[in-house]
């Protein structure tokens, strides 16, 4: 399947998200971090829904738990939403203004954090409240630099 | 997008009831080890490569730091040898003394307890849950429920073992819950985390009991889970409410629950430690020694 381009620039950005959600953050920034893999699992099915759906998005979503020490199908049941969600609303997103986009992606991540906090409350407690919800924020503040940083330097790796 | 196969509204479903399945097999069922030890070795690089740079800045500290500060540190290290090596010495002698003491009651003697050392990787799990990665894993002989120590008490236990690494629960961690005994008066209760690293509550306290600021916590041991004896906290607040049936006891745990690089695992069930002869008067004494080469090299 050539029409999708290159595959390893895609496998690479993939490993990065995943070790910047486990890296450590110093103090209170914990709480603040980006759903990295959730974003970048957004470009993609945004990108080339054809090559990433949600099949892909849920097989990260395994790696993700395992990662975390989540239960397992977590972060897949999470992720394979995110992808459904952005490839219904792929047509209207990639059109968007940035500022659009961006709120767009950050109903997202409020969908993603939400459905987090829902698995975390069934299968054990839920600690910490409101500042749970800062990732969505986090999400809505990295995602303009991200694109911008994607579309010129990864997109053309990918196509070249 | 031309999408073969089952349309994507389908799918999803398809796939977040398989989700579900999986939740459901392995929370409640414990089904799924397996399946999680083989993807965790393939996620184990990610974990070893987030703490790199951590790492790095440690080793880079060591190698810039200046020749006084590094000698004053060797002597301190010295002197702090000497004290434990003394002390161990009465050690020695109190633990025969123990033994020969626990046979003239016909009582078990106490196993003597294996160590590891373990490092913690620098890897985040969840801002709101205490829990940690280690470098040690079913590989090394750990195993679940087994406690991990610090220099200056009990940190917690492994939750979960994957071949090369564990994840560990914190005895701060709102989930857990240490047996413990007054040092002073052998009086038993439970310390509950409070998902503060510095402290942990005591709930189950009558107004009456007799507690007092100060007092050392150790290790009960009932449960199983964890080696008696060993230091878990200090009291640091006694608050006796006259219209409630417990008091409210707040004490600070003696390990470095949020600072240590380093733990120490320990083997002390009888079934965990077949190399171990129960009957033996001190096998602790070699015990340690012959670890030592081990955290060589593992650093």
């Amino acid at each position: 399947m050539s029409r999708g381009g290159r595959f390893w620039p895609v496998a690479v950005v993939l490993v990065i998200t995943l070790s910047l959600e486990v890296a450590p953050l110093p103090g209170p920034m914990e709480y603040w971090r980006a759903p990295w893999v959730a974003l970048a699992v957004i470009y993609w099915s945004m990108r080339q829904p054809g090559r990433y759906g949600v099949g892909t998005a849920w097989a990260i979503g395994l790696v993700l738990d395992v990662l975390k020490g989540t239960v397992l199908g977590e972060h897949a049941l999470m992720l394979a939403i995110v992808a459904f969600l952005t490839i219904k609303f792929c047509q209207r997103l990639r059109v968007f203004p940035i500022w659009q986009q961006t709120a767009a992606v950050g109903a997202i991540a409020a969908v993603y954090v939400l459905i987090g906090v829902w698995i975390d409350g069934m299968t054990g407690d839920v600690e910490g409240g409101l500042l749970r919800l800062l990732p969505i924020f986090s999400a809505i503040l990295v995602w303009p630099p991200l694109r911008w940083v994607s579309n010129r330097l990864i997109t053309p790796l990918v196509e070249a | 997008m031309f999408l073969r196969g089952p349309s994507l509204g389908t799918r999803v479903i398809l796939l977040g009831i398989f989700s579900v399945l999986l939740m459901y097999l392995d929370h409640r069922e414990d089904h799924l080890g397996a399946f999680r030890n083989a993807l965790s070795v393939a996620v184990y690089p990610v974990r070893v490569a987030v703490d790199l740079p951590s790492r790095g800045l440690g080793w880079m500290a060591e190698t810039v730091s200046s020749r006084d500060r590094l000698l004053d540190e060797n002597r301190r290290l010295r002197e702090e040898r000497l004290q434990f090596l003394a002390r161990l010495q009465r050690m020695e002698a109190l633990q025969a003394e123990n033994t020969r003491l626990r046979a003239l009651l016909d009582s078990t003697p106490r196993l003597a307890d294996r160590v590891l050392v373990a490092n913690i990787l620098s890897v985040d799990l969840d801002p709101f849950q205490h829990r940690l990665v280690i470098d040690k894993g079913s590989s090394d002989g750990a195993y679940i429920g087994q406690a991990m120590l610090d220099a200056d008490g009990i940190v917690g236990q492994i939750t979960r073992v994957e071949p090369y690494s564990s994840e560990a629960i914190l005895i701060s961690d709102p989930s857990h819950a240490t047996p413990i005994e007054v040092n002073r008066n052998g009086l038993r209760t439970i310390a509950l985390g409070t998902g503060d690293s510095s402290r942990v509550i005591l709930p189950f306290l009558p107004n009456n009991a007799d507690i007092q600021i100060d007092d050392l916590l150790v290790s009960s041991g009932l449960g199983g889970a964890f080696p008696p004896g060993y230091p878990v906290g200090r009291v640091v607040e006694i608050e006796r409410l006259p219209g409630e049936p417990f008091a409210r006891v707040i004490a600070e745990p003696t390990g470095a629950l949020n600072r240590e690089r380093e733990v120490l695992l320990v083997w002390h069930r009888a079934a965990r430690a077949p190399a171990e002869d129960p009957e033996s008067p001190s096998p602790a004494p070699d015990e340690p020694e012959s670890q030592a080469p081990q955290r060589v090299g593992t650093e």
